[in-house]
């Protein structure tokens, strides 16, 4: 499964891919061990650990930490274990595997890899598949109709169901889709799991995303000061001119200067 | 409530349930949102609907992410797609 952000939507995978994931992993033991055993070694692995990324990867080969925040033994045959594994992003599989091994003296290396979940995609919601895609497209040109489009691509929003959101007044959505910081009276609602210095997505009433930001202050602070910045903006998605803009113009001898907020 | 406003909140409700995030909203100013101004995001004219979207794809298994998503960006007509899948983060 790969969640594909289309457009404007392009500019938050990057807050996607850098949460957790889960895989489905088939691992192949190079000679048989005790099942307790391989449990044993298995629930070592869970918690806070250090990896080095493969030869073949795509970062560079130091040693970090990672962490793991469950591992599942589904099925196990003495010679292939079938794991759950549930991580952070950038955890690589094959080298698990491969430390699994080590740890229970045998040896073992991954055989096969399939991806679950990543971030709030999961592989059991609103999958398609590329011919769903075709057809949908094929029955927008030739027909007009855009029915199977709208089952085929989910709104945008979606990937932002992991991540604490702030929700704005319409008076306060323009001003910072022009990057102004969001100010507490342009707050209509906030989830009580924002914390301060933490990445929120800002949302209108209607449930548009607005973008990204960093939280200037707490769910409880946002909900109970009156004045001073609520939310610093990183990543705007929406498009300018959906709201109306609410700052005061300046006189015509100086145009162009805005980014007031209410 | 104007009627954007009750479906902003139960489309915002979903957004929540899609992966299971429990939060409790806390209100600050209990007010209408204007229908004049942009969509809840079901009801965006289906241009914008594919520039606001997102497709949770099941891909296959012998191309690469790279190439799949050229040919999605090929087949919509658009710049601009990305995937959140097997690039490697940057660390912060």
């Amino acid at each position: 499964m790969l969640p594909v952000a289309l457009a404007r939507m392009t500019r938050v995978v990057g807050s996607v891919i850098h949460s957790s994931k889960e895989y489905v992993c088939v691992m192949q033991l190079h000679a048989p061990v005790d099942e307790d055993r391989l449990r044993s070694v298995i629930e070592e692995f869970v918690g806070e650990i250090y990896q080095k990324p493969p030869v073949r990867s795509s970062v560079k080969r130091a040693l970090r930490t990672k962490r793991i925040n469950r591992i599942e033994l589904l099925e196990y045959t003495g010679k292939y274990a079938l794991l759950h594994v549930d991580c952070e992003a950038g955890t690589y599989m094959r080298k698990l595997c491969w430390d699994i091994g080590l740890v229970l003296g045998v040896g073992a290396h991954m055989r096969e890899l399939r991806r679950t979940r990543t971030g709030p995609f999961h592989e059991d919601k609103n999958l398609v598949r590329m011919q769903d895609v075709a057809f949908a497209l094929i029955r927008l040109r030739d027909e007009g109709k855009d029915d199977l489009l709208r089952r085929t691509v989910l709104p945008g929003e979606f990937s932002v169901c992991h991540i604490p959101k702030v929700v704005l007044r319409d008076s306060a959505v323009e001003s910072v889709v022009h990057g102004a910081v969001l100010n507490m009276p342009g707050i209509a609602m906030v989830q009580d799991t924002v914390k301060k210095g933490e990445t929120v997505a800002m949302l209108t009433l209607k449930g548009e995303l607005v973008g990204l930001g960093v939280a200037e202050a707490s769910a409880e602070e946002m909900l109970e000061v009156s004045k001073g910045p609520a939310v610093r903006p990183k990543r705007i998605i929406m498009e300018p001119g959906l709201y109306p803009r609410m700052w005061k113009k300046k006189s015509s001898e100086s145009p162009g200067r805005s980014g007031q907020t209410s | 409530m104007s009627e954007p406003t009750e479906a902003g909140r139960k489309f915002l409700d979903e957004v929540n349930e899609f992966c299971g995030y429990k939060a409790r909203w806390l209100v600050k100013y209990d007010e209408p949102t204007d229908p004049r101004y942009g969509w809840v995001p079901w009801e965006r004219p289906t241009d914008k609907y594919i520039e606001y979207g997102v497709i949770n794809l099941d891909k296959p298994p012998g191309p690469t992410s790279h190439e799949v998503v050229a040919w999605i960006k090929r087949m919509f007509g658009l710049k601009r797609a990305g995937h959140g899948g097997t690039l490697e983060p940057a660390r912060p």
